[in-house]
C-alpha cells in the first residue's frame, strides 16, 4: 500500500477515535441541563466523563498533528479556508473545557449554572460545526489551482452542510445519552434512557438522510455499503437501549459513528478536499502529502506508540467502569 | 490594517498567553508528585495536605493551558498557511509526535490521577501524577523541537520544485543542537517559576495567617525556595550555553540583543545603552569591557559580529532587505528576562535566610510573596519575545521571512475577529483564573482525612475531582 493511502487511512483512524469518544462527551455535555435537575445529578452526570474528556480531546490534537506532518496542504487549505468555522470551534472547545474544569471549583448556583449551560452550548456548537465542517470537505469547496479556499465563511453555510451539522449534533446526543445510561445509575440512568429513546428515532431518519445525500454527491458502491452497516448499527442501538441491553447500545452507537466516519473518508478517497471550482484543482492524497521519508519516519512512530495509548487509555476506561451514582448533597461551607 | 500584522500580533499573544501558563504546569506537576511521594514514602499527613492544596492550584492553571494550546496547533495552519507548506514535511512531525507521546500520556494519566484518590492502590496512584507530570516535560521537548528547527533549521534539502523545505534526517531534526539548549533552559525556567508560585503562596499563607498549618507552609515556602535557587544557577548555565549557540547560528540575534552595531574584539557587554529612535546607531551605553566575548566566545578577546557587518552580509547573500530586528525590543527583552529572572532568585534566598533555623520573617516581606509569583511569568515571556522577535525578519532562520508565511486567503476582517475574540477570550479567563487561584490559597490546606485520603467507596476526591 502506498504510505499516503496507509496516512489516510490512519488519520480517518484518529477521526473516528475522536468522534466515537469526544462524541460521547458532548452528547452528555449537551444533555446536562436536562438530565441533571439538581447539583448532586449534575455532579455525577459530568463525573460519568470527569476522568476522559480531556483524553479523548487529544484525539482532536493528534489529528490535527497528524493531518499537519502528514498532508501539510491539506492542513494549510483546510485550517486557513474554514477560519471562521475553526475560530468558533476554537472558542466553543475553550469555553467547554475551561467550564467542565471550574464549575465545581467554587460553590454558587448562580456561578454553577451559568458554567452548565456553556457546557451545554459549547458541546452543542462544536458538534454542529465539526457536521458542517466535514459536509463542507465531502461536497467539494472552491479552491484554486494554488490550493487556496476562495470562499468565505458563508460558504460554509449551505443545505447539505447544515444538515451535517444536525446529524452530528443528533448522533452525538444519542450516543453521549446511551453512554449516560451505561455509566450512571437510577434518575440519570433512566433519564438517559428515556432521552436516548426520544431523540434516537429522529436521529435515525435524519441520519439516513444524510448519509444517502452523501452517496448522491460523491459515494460508490463500498461507501453506500458502509453507510448502510452504520444506518443499522444505529438502530441496533437504539433497539438495544429500549431493551435496557446498555452496552450493547452503547457498542452500536460507537460502531455508527466509526462506520459513519468510515464511509465519509471511503466516499472522500482518493481526494482530501475536493475542489468545486476544478476537479483538477482538488487536494488528493499524494498531491497534499509529504515526502516518503517523512511518512516513513511517522509510520514508525505511529506503528510502535499508538498500541500503547490504546492499551492505557483503555486501561483508565477500565479503572473507571463503575457507574457513578448521585452523589448525597453536599452541605455547602 | 495589514493582515500580516495582525496575524504577528495575534501569535504573539495567544503564545505568550499559553506560555504564561505552561511552566506552571511542567513544574507544579513535579511538585506536587514531590509532595505526594514525600506523604506516601512517610505517611505524614502535612505532605497529603499540601499535595492536595497545589494539587488544586494545578488543577485551576492546568486547564486554561489546555484549552489554549489547542489553539497554538490549529493557528499555523489557520494565519500561517504558506509557513505551514513550507515547513510541514518537516514541522508537522514532531507536533504530531508531540500529541501522540506526551499529550496523550499527560491527559489520560491526569484524569487517572483526580478521580484515582481511593480507587487506584496508592502506589498507582502516585506513578499517575509523575506519568502525568513527565509527560508534559516530554511534550515541551517537542514543541521545542519544532521552534528550534525555525531558529536553527537541520535535518532537510530544499526542494526547488516542490517550493518546500523537505525533511531528510529526523535524527538531526531532533537532536538539534538548538532543541537541547532550549530544553535544558526551559525546563529550569519552568522550575523557576512553580518554585516561586509555591515559595509566594506558602509565604503569603504564612504572613497572612501566622497560626494556621505554619509548620506545613514553612516547608512549603522553603522547598519553592530551594527549587527557585537550584533552577536559577541551571538557568544560568543553560543559559551560557544557549548564548554561545546563538553567536554561532543566530549572531544577528546576538548582536541585536547586545545592541552591538560594529563587530568587535574584544567586546564590551552592554549594561545600558541609548539608541537613536529607528534603532540604527547607538548614543550612549554603559559596558563592561571584555565580558560580551567571553560570553558569546569563551575567550576574553574573540570577535563578535555587530549588526552593520551582518546586515552587509545578509544583502549580499539574500538580496536588498533590512535583515536587522527591532533593537530596542530585542535588546530590552534579553534584559528583562536577567533582570527578573535575578530578582526572582534574590527574593528566594532572602525567604530562606528569614526562614533559618527556625525563624519566621516579618509581615514585611508579604509584599514579597504577592509578587514573586509573576516575576519568573514576566521573565518567560521576555524570553520568548527575545529569541522570537530576535529572528526578525526571518520565521524559518535565512529560509524564509515571515511576511512569506501568512496565510493569503485570510482578508483583514477575519484576522480582526479572532485576533479580538482571542483576545477578549484570554482576558476573562486570566480574570476567573486568578480569581479562583486567590480563593483556593485563602482557603488553604484541606482538612486531614481519617482514612489518609482514600475514601473506601470509590468516591472522588472533592478536593480535586467533582
Amino acid at each position: 500500500m502506498e504510505l499516503t493511502t496507509l496516512w489516510f487511512i490512519l488519520i480517518g483512524f484518529l477521526w473516528i477515535g475522536y468522534f466515537v469518544l469526544e462524541g460521547f462527551d458532548f452528547g452528555v455535555g449537551m444533555l446536562l441541563p436536562i438530565v441533571g435537575r439538581n447539583e448532586p445529578e449534575r455532579r455525577a452526570t459530568l463525573r460519568s466523563i470527569g476522568p476522559f474528556w480531556d483524553g479523548n480531546e487529544v484525539w482532536l490534537i493528534v489529528a490535527g498533528g497528524a493531518t499537519f506532518a502528514a498532508f501539510p496542504h491539506w492542513y494549510a487549505t483546510l485550517f486557513s479556508g474554514f477560519y471562521i468555522a475553526l475560530f468558533a470551534i476554537l472558542v466553543a472547545l475553550i469555553l467547554r473545557g475551561i467550564a467542565i474544569e471550574y464549575r465545581n471549583k467554587r460553590e454558587g448556583t448562580a456561578w454553577r449554572t451559568r458554567w452548565d449551560w456553556t457546557i451545554a452550548g459549547g458541546s452543542l456548537a462544536t458538534a454542529l460545526l465539526w457536521g458542517v465542517a466535514f459536509g463542507n470537505i465531502l461536497q467539494g469547496v472552491p479552491i484554486d489551482a494554488d490550493k487556496e479556499f476562495t470562499g468565505t465563511f458563508f460558504t460554509l453555510l449551505n443545505p447539505y452542510a447544515l444538515f451535517g451539522g444536525l446529524t452530528f449534533v443528533l448522533l452525538f446526543v444519542t450516543h453521549g445519552a446511551v453512554f449516560l445510561a451505561l455509566k450512571t445509575d437510577g434518575v440519570i440512568r433512566d433519564r438517559a434512557n428515556r432521552a436516548a429513546w426520544a431523540v434516537g428515532l429522529p436521529t435515525a431518519v435524519v441520519a439516513v438522510v444524510f448519509l444517502g445525500w452523501t452517496q448522491a454527491i460523491r459515494g460508490d458502491a463500498a461507501s453506500t455499503a458502509i453507510a448502510v452497516l452504520a444506518a443499522l448499527a444505529f438502530v441496533g442501538g437504539i433497539v438495544a437501549n429500549r431493551l435496557r441491553r446498555e452496552g450493547w447500545a452503547f457498542f452500536a452507537t460507537a460502531v455508527t459513528i466509526a462506520l459513519s466516519v468510515v464511509s465519509l473518508f471511503v466516499a472522500l478517497f482518493p481526494d482530501v478536499m475536493p475542489s468545486s471550482t476544478d476537479p483538477a484543482f482538488s487536494l488528493t492524497t499524494t498531491n497534499a502529502s509529504s515526502t516518503e521519508y517523512t511518512l516513513g519516519v511517522m509510520t514508525v512512530v505511529a506503528v510502535i506508540f499508538t498500541p500503547i495509548v490504546l492499551i492505557y487509555q483503555g486501561w483508565s476506561y477500565w479503572v473507571f467502569r463503575k457507574r457513578v451514582s448521585v452523589p448525597p448533597p453536599i452541605v455547602e461551607s | 490594517m495589514d493582515p500580516l500584522l495582525l496575524a504577528r500580533w495575534q501569535y504573539a499573544i495567544t503564545t505568550i498567553y499559553h506560555f504564561l501558563f505552561v511552566p506552571l504546569t511542567i513544574s507544579l506537576g513535579f511538585i506536587v508528585a514531590g509532595f505526594q511521594t514525600a506523604w506516601y514514602r512517610g505517611g505524614n499527613p502535612v505532605y497529603l495536605r499540601l499535595t492536595k492544596f497545589f494539587g488544586a492550584l494545578f488543577l485551576i492553571n492546568f486547564a486554561i493551558g489546555v484549552v489554549t494550546g489547542i489553539v497554538q496547533e490549529f493557528q499555523f495552519g489557520m494565519n500561517w498557511s504558506d509557513y505551514s507548506r513550507y515547513v510541514g514535511d518537516i514541522f508537522g512531525a514532531p507536533l504530531a509526535m508531540e500529541g501522540l507521546l506526551a499529550f496523550f500520556l499527560e491527559s489520560t494519566f491526569l484524569g487517572l490521577w483526580i478521580f484515582g484518590w481511593g480507587r487506584l492502590p496508592k502506589g498507582v496512584h502516585l506513578a499517575t501524577i509523575w506519568i502525568t507530570a513527565i509527560g508534559a516535560a516530554l511534550s515541551a521537548y517537542f514543541i521545542l523541537a519544532a521552534n528550534a528547527w525555525m531558529h536553527h533549521p537541520v535535518g532537510f534539502t530544499f526542494n526547488e520544485a516542490a517550493g518546500r523545505a523537505e525533511l531528510n534526517d529526523i535524527v538531526a531534526v531532533l537532536l538539534n543542537s538548538t532543541a537541547l539548549a532550549m530544553f535544558v533552559h526551559v525546563i529550569p525556567a519552568a522550575f523557576l517559576t512553580g518554585g516561586a508560585f509555591v515559595a509566594g503562596v506558602a509565604m503569603w499563607r504564612l504572613l497572612r495567617h501566622p497560626d494556621v498549618d505554619t509548620a506545613a507552609y514553612r516547608k512549603a515556602a522553603i522547598a519553592g525556595s530551594w527549587v527557585v535557587l537550584v533552577a536559577g544557577i541551571l538557568v544560568v548555565v543553560s543559559g551560557d550555553i544557549q548564548g554561545k549557540l546563538v553567536n554561532d547560528q543566530q549572531p544577528m540575534k546576538q548582536a541585536a540583543a547586545e545592541a552591538l552595531w560594529d563587530t568587535s574584539a574584544p567586546a564590551s557587554f552592554s549594561l545600558f545603552t541609548i539608541g537613536s529612535l529607528d534603532g540604527s546607531e547607538e548614543i550612549f551605553s554603559i559596558r563592561i569591557p571584555y565580558a560580551l566575548s567571553w560570553l558569546a566566545t569563551g575567550s576574553f578577546t574573540g570577535e563578535v559580529q555587530g549588526m552593520n557587518n551582518l546586515q552587509a552580509q545578509a544583502v549580499a547573500t539574500y538580496g536588498p532587505g533590512n535583515y536587522v530586528p527591532i533593537v530596542p525590543l530585542t535588546y530590552w527583552a534579553f534584559r528583562g528576562m536577567i533582570g527578573a529572572g535575578t530578582l526572582a532568585a534574590l527574593a528566594a534566598a532572602w525567604f530562606l535566610w528569614k526562614m533559618r533555623k527556625g525563624r519566621l520573617p516579618s509581615r514585611g516581606i508579604v509584599a514579597v510573596a504577592l509578587v514573586l509569583p509573576f516575576v519568573p511569568l514576566a521573565a518567560n515571556s521576555a524570553g520568548w519575545i527575545t529569541t522570537e522577535t530576535g529572528r526578525q525578519p526571518w520565521v524559518v532562520q535565512d529560509l524564509l521571512t515571515t511576511p512569506l508565511g501568512v496565510s493569503p486567503s485570510n482578508g483583514t476582517l477575519e484576522v480582526v475577529i479572532t485576533l479580538v475574540g482571542f483576545t477578549i477570550l484570554y482576558g476573562a479567563l486570566a480574570l476567573v483564573e486568578v480569581a479562583l487561584l486567590r480563593r483556593q490559597i485563602r482557603i488553604g490546606l484541606p482538612p486531614v482525612e481519617p482514612e489518609g485520603g482514600t475514601s473506601t467507596d470509590g468516591e472522588p476526591d472533592l478536593a480535586l475531582g467533582y
